[in-house]
């Protein structure tokens, strides 16, 4: 094929010999411990300092799209789990609104309060958890991970018992979700949000105004707004860099007008705006939880008109998105009235958000392409998909 | 936001020779999609991102669709006079949809806060003709999406400044998104391949032995 014939021959590119200067090319990963799973930074050095920096994909590709082609539409809610294996119910949740407007399905209002409920503890988790992977990169091995970690196990316990499965929940479905709360899992999420504000406090007390924090991350890999919007950066990255623009607030998707919240906003888009985004989102999350579980009422939780076996909608297509915890996370979907989609897109945060790396790393220290990395909040397995 | 009608007149008159089509969408979403000729995709690109009214300066989604040559049929009722008797009879009609590959892009306005405006380009065929104007100068976003495009369909984007494969490996010959693309089994990665080997992998790949 003639498309063949113009590929370079390599992903990377070596250096003259005949240069001047004393450069030196690395490749960090595809196992080094601070890119969070399996990816590779191409780097090349002025002593200390980043030149270049390519990133490198594709360990963790197995082709999620094509295999969702070739399967029913909800033979691949299970599979959106592994997407973000962080936040698997946030990527249910954009996969069934993404149908949910191709089909033209309803959502139940005891549904939609129980997704806003488990989109938000998922957001606590990743971010309490993210904040502790941002600081072991920085080199507090260990201990400020842990204890987010500990927060998470409360979460993932909630998650257990509504789902059956702390990480992989599967738990969305058309016009609605699986099952119903169990009996006491309200008063137990409520202890849960109750407690959470503590924890924050803890957390911040030891980071927010920690000097060595603050002289790592402060004026580090910033990201100007103009170069944010035009690259496509979204979620908390984006609103460090000084732009409003939250889906919960623009698409009102769920229910999320009803609830009351602010939306953090940051001003130098260093790698400090990026951890105290999360943090604030954190405290508004739990703003928003507490009023979801105030509120909540009993009733139906999928829409009747639903049909999960032999699910065929309409031919067209939709693209439905939502506010993940890491970024806009979309699904777009073709049907030409089969049972399985023509096409199924996923537009991944992670892979999206990585389009700067190189702009904010250039001229920093290697140690600090390390955090600007880590501010970034990866998943490979939604970055390769 | 301006309805679509309205955005095709405008990109019409401000670039000129474009040819505009708005293809509907019958299901519930009702998100309708302007086309647009491949040659005047970036003029146009430019134009939307720029516009006072439209503002589009965020481009959130691109995503590449392989349609193979198909032969379409479509049930429609014909009058036929039958035995001197004038009678309504189903007859099938046959049209041949040419082959392509098409390039879609979902673009939203983070200033006005409006969205989406859907836009879409075709190429002329799968095979030779599989060139389209990069948007990556437009929106930078495009940068790893037309990369992934290029590397799962073999569409290439004339204007793209670093257009490489990005999730399959560098040696890697085929493109795995296509809808006629047969994957390769465990055993034709064989290091040491040999006759029997190779005749069971080339029935494999004319497809005449399932997965």
């Amino acid at each position: 094929m003639s498309a063949l014939a113009e590929m370079p021959s390599r992903n990377y590119e070596l250096l003259s010999k005949d240069g001047a200067g004393e450069l030196l090319e690395v490749a960090m990963g595809p196992h080094h411990p601070s890119t969070h799973g399996v990816f590779r930074m191409d780097v090349v050095l002025d002593g200390e300092r980043v030149v270049k920096l390519k990133p490198v994909f594709g360990y963790l590709h197995r082709n999620h799209e094509k295999i969702a082609e070739g399967t029913s539409y909800l033979g691949s809610m299970p599979y959106t789990d592994r997407l973000d294996y962080f936040c698997s119910l946030t990527n249910n949740w954009a996969y069934a609104l993404a149908v949910e407007k191709l089909a033209g399905l309803q959502v139940p209002e005891r549904a939609e309060y129980i997704r806003v409920i488990t989109a938000e503890l998922t957001r606590l988790q990743n971010h309490a958890c993210l904040i502790g992977f941002l600081v072991q990169d920085m080199g507090a091995s260990g201990t400020p991970l842990m204890y987010a970690f500990r927060e998470r196990e409360k979460i993932l316990d909630l998650f257990e018992s509504l789902t059956g499965a702390r990480m992989m929940c599967n738990y969305m479905r058309f016009g609605g979700c699986r099952c119903d709360l169990p009996d006491g899992w309200l008063a137990q999420a409520q202890k849960v949000v109750d407690e959470f504000p503590k924890f924050i406090d803890e957390f911040e007390n030891f980071l927010s105004g920690n000097e060595i924090l603050m002289s790592r991350t402060q004026g580090v890999g910033v990201l100007s707004r103009e170069l944010a919007i035009n690259a496509g950066i979204t979620g908390p990255m984006l609103r460090a860099a000084g732009v409003d623009y939250d889906l919960r607030k623009v698409d009102k998707y769920g229910l999320y007008d009803r609830f009351q919240f602010r939306v953090p906003l940051g001003d130098h888009g260093d790698v400090f705006d990026r951890y105290m985004i999360r943090v604030l989102e954190m405290r508004e999350s739990v703003k928003i939880l507490e009023q979801a579980l105030a509120t909540i009422l009993p009733g139906p939780i999928v829409d009747p008109k639903t049909k999960l076996r032999g699910f065929r909608p309409k031919a067209g297509e939709a693209y439905g998105r939502i506010e993940a915890p890491k970024g806009e996370l979309g699904f777009y979907l073709i049907s030409d009235g089969s049972p399985n989609p023509y096409r199924y897109r996923v537009r991944p945060p992670s892979l999206i958000n990585l389009t700067v790396l190189e702009d904010m790393c250039l001229g920093q220290m290697i140690a600090d392409a390390v955090i600007i990395l880590g501010s970034v909040d990866i998943v490979l397995g939604e970055v390769d998909r | 936001m301006e309805t679509l009608d309205q955005i095709k007149l405008r990109i019409e008159t401000a670039v000129p020779g474009a040819i505009v089509g708005i293809l509907p969408n019958d299901s519930p979403s009702a998100q309708c999609s302007l086309w647009v000729s491949r040659e005047h995709g970036r003029a146009v690109a430019e134009l939307l991102r720029a516009d006072a009214n439209l503002k589009l300066d965020y481009c959130s989604n691109a995503t590449g669709i392989d349609w193979p040559e198909a032969e379409l049929t479509e049930k429609i009722k014909v009058k036929q006079v039958v035995d001197g008797v004038e009678k309504e009879v189903e007859e099938v009609k046959r049209t041949l949809r040419p082959g392509c590959l098409e390039v879609v892009y979902h673009l939203y306005s983070m200033e006005k806060k409006h969205g989406p405006v859907i836009l879409r380009m075709r190429t002329g065929n799968r095979a030779d003709q599989v060139h389209l104007p990069s948007l990556t100068p437009v929106w930078r976003s495009c940068e790893f999406q037309e990369r992934e495009i290029y590397d799962l369909y073999g569409l290439v984007f004339d204007g793209h400044p670093d257009l490489r494969r990005i999730l399959m490996w560098d040696g890697f010959q085929d493109f795995p998104m296509r809808k006629d693309y047969v994957g390769r089994d465990d055993y034709e990665y064989e290091p040491t391949p040999h006759d029997e080997l190779l005749e069971k992998a080339k029935l494999h790949q004319a497809g005449e032995v399932k997965k």
